[in-house]
Formats: C-alpha cells, sequence, structure tokens
C-alpha cells in the first residue's frame, strides 16, 4: 500500500471519530465503561512514542549521556514541559540540551 | 454577508491558544520536509489528517519504516480522543442545521472544543453556537495549514547536523506532560512508556501498540482503584 493511500485512509478515519456521536444523533450519551479508556489513550500513547525512540540505542537501553546524550536531554525537557506546560519551551530546552551535550560527550 | 459575531468571537477566543499551535506547526513541517514520504505528501496530512499528534506518529513511523497497517492503527488510536468530543458536542451540535453537523467535524480539534464547550455553558443560541465553533475551529485550520507550509519551507534550508529529528519525541514528550494531570493517567504513561521499551523487539512495529494498550489498560485499572 502506498503511504498515500495510507494518509487517505487515516484522514477518512479520523473525520469519523469526529463525526461518530454527532453523526449518530439522537441524544445518547456513551456509557461510562466505554468513555472511560479514552481518557487514558493520549498518555498512554504518548508515552509510548516517546520512550522506545529516545531510550533505545540500536535496540539496547541506553540512558548515560556518554552513549545517550538524548535521554537526559529528554528529561530536562520533561520538566521544562511540567514546570511551563508550553510545547515551544520543550522543544527550545531539549534541543538546546542536546546540542549541548553533543558538544562535550 | 455580513461575519456573525459569534464567529469573531470564537476567533478571538481561541487566539491565546494559537501560542500553542504555531511553533508546533513551524517544528512539524521542518521535519516533514526531511520525511522519506516527501515534503508534499507529508504536508499534505495538515489537510487531510488535520491533527498533528496523528500527523507526527504517521512521518515518524514512516521514517521508521512500520508495516502501513501499523501505521494507520497508531494514528486512528491517536485520534480516538475525537469520539470522546464528538460525544460531548452532541447536546449542542443537534440544533444545528444537519449539513453543519456533517461539515463542521472535519475542523474539530482539541483546542476548538477545549474554548467552544467552555462557551456553550454561557451562550443559548444555537446559531451563535454554531459561529463560534466556526471561527474558532477555522481560525485554527488556517493557522496550521500556514504554519506548517513554512515550516516545510523553512526545513529543506536547514542542515541535518542539528538533529532536528529530535524535536518528534520533545513535542510528543511536552504533549504528554499536558496529557497527564491524574494519578491514574500517569500510570498509564508509565506503563505505556515501560512496555513500549519492553516490547520494541516485536515484529512490524508492533511494539508501540502493545505498549499503548498496556498503558491504556494499567491507566483503567488505576481508575477503578482510586475511585
Amino acid at each position: 500500500m502506498s503511504a498515500a493511500i495510507a494518509i487517505l485512509i487515516i484522514g477518512i478515519g479520523t473525520y469519523l471519530e469526529r463525526l461518530s456521536f454527532i453523526g449518530i444523533i439522537g441524544n445518547r450519551d456513551l456509557p461510562e465503561w466505554a468513555m472511560m479508556p479514552l481518557r487514558y489513550v493520549a498518555p498512554a500513547v504518548f508515552a509510548a512514542l516517546v520512550a522506545p525512540a529516545v531510550l533505545l540505542v540500536d535496540g539496547d537501553l541506553a540512558v548515560l549521556p556518554a552513549t545517550n546524550p538524548r535521554a537526559l536531554a529528554l528529561v530536562l525537557a520533561l520538566l521544562v514541559a511540567w514546570r511551563t506546560k508550553s510545547v515551544a519551551a520543550t522543544i527550545a530546552v531539549g534541543m538546546g540540551a542536546l546540542w549541548l551535550l553533543q558538544a562535550v560527550f | 454577508m455580513r461575519i456573525n459575531r459569534g464567529f469573531v468571537d470564537g476567533a478571538r477566543g481561541v487566539s491565546p491558544l494559537l501560542i500553542g499551535v504555531i511553533p508546533f506547526g513551524l517544528v512539524f513541517g521542518v521535519i516533514a520536509a526531511d520525511s522519506v514520504i516527501g515534503p508534499a505528501l507529508a504536508w499534505s496530512t495538515s489537510f487531510i489528517i488535520f491533527g498533528g499528534a496523528a500527523q507526527l506518529a504517521t512521518i515518524q513511523l514512516f521514517d521508521e519504516g512500520v508495516v502501513t497497517v501499523v501505521v494507520i492503527a497508531t494514528a486512528l488510536v491517536i485520534g480516538s480522543r475525537h469520539v470522546m468530543y464528538s460525544a460531548a458536542l452532541v447536546p449542542y451540535f443537534q440544533h444545528f442545521p444537519r449539513w453543519s453537523r456533517f461539515a463542521l467535524p472535519y475542523v474539530l480539534t482539541d483546542q476548538a472544543f477545549a474554548v467552544s464547550i467552555v462557551r456553550f455553558q454561557d451562550v443559548d443560541d444555537p446559531v451563535e453556537q454554531r459561529w463560534y465553533f466556526t471561527g474558532s475551529a477555522m481560525t485554527l485550520w488556517i493557522s496550521w495549514q500556514l504554519s506548517t507550509l513554512i515550516g516545510v519551507l523553512v526545513g529543506a534550508q536547514l542542515p541535518e547536523a542539528l538533529s532536528l529529528e529530535f524535536a518528534i519525541p520533545l513535542v510528543f514528550a511536552a504533549l504528554l506532560v499536558l496529557a497527564v494531570r491524574t494519578r491514574p493517567e500517569l500510570v498509564a504513561a508509565l506503563v505505556g512508556g515501560a512496555v513500549a521499551v519492553i516490547a520494541a523487539p516485536a515484529p512490524l512495529g508492533l511494539g508501540l501498540v502493545i505498549g499503548a494498550l498496556t498503558g491504556v489498560a494499567a491507566g483503567v485499572v488505576a481508575h477503578r482503584v482510586t475511585e
């Protein structure tokens, strides 16, 4: 399957997710047991995207600055994200820290 | 045609959030410029998918060479939070004209939802509600198209040595922190991240899906325990 077709499928699928209840209409409430797990999708998926991408080097766990400066840069970025709630500040500090650590090690 | 006051209010209401959206769009564009699927196709996700996190994950996974089915599944799992927004908007959207009930969900985003749902509690007129949503959502849509496009054009000029691909996990790290407000959400994140690392050797890039689903399950368990 080509990337273009995959992107089109994602686009249609995302639209249907947005339409879902509005499209079905009728003032039916989604039951709590179906709604509650959706709350945990964002934290779980974002963590699952970040952790392996940053902490694994050639398939092995690496957290020391000498072997993987990205791990420490990520920790600093997470602290900034937590303090500022700003995506822009998180990127700025994370990239700055990585460049600094790459220059040192 | 006179522009409805609700539209202007919506645009104004969402404008503080653009401080977060526009830099994200620029970064996405810079990353898209370097993608294996090509800058044009990567940028087209801005209007075909129109969801930053899903777009970024799509590009990251294509660049990692993950099987297409997993790319699609991951992007749709990330988008599944929209189902929650959709359900929450039904009481208001059911008074909107039929065409707008099908057109407006295309521009439903985290930010448009956040400002609109707050506003809808103070405004009873469905016409003004519809214009408020349209004004906030379209302001975001235009900002996103332009900022990602500018990012693509600038990104093509930047040198490789800057390690800009590291900006992808940084964006997700920031979104992660924003998404974690309660203890069960923290449990979902910690378990999701740890299992994704352990399951990383799984074939077809399925480690991500295994990690995410285990994280959601852990969040649900933690939710039940804390209640």
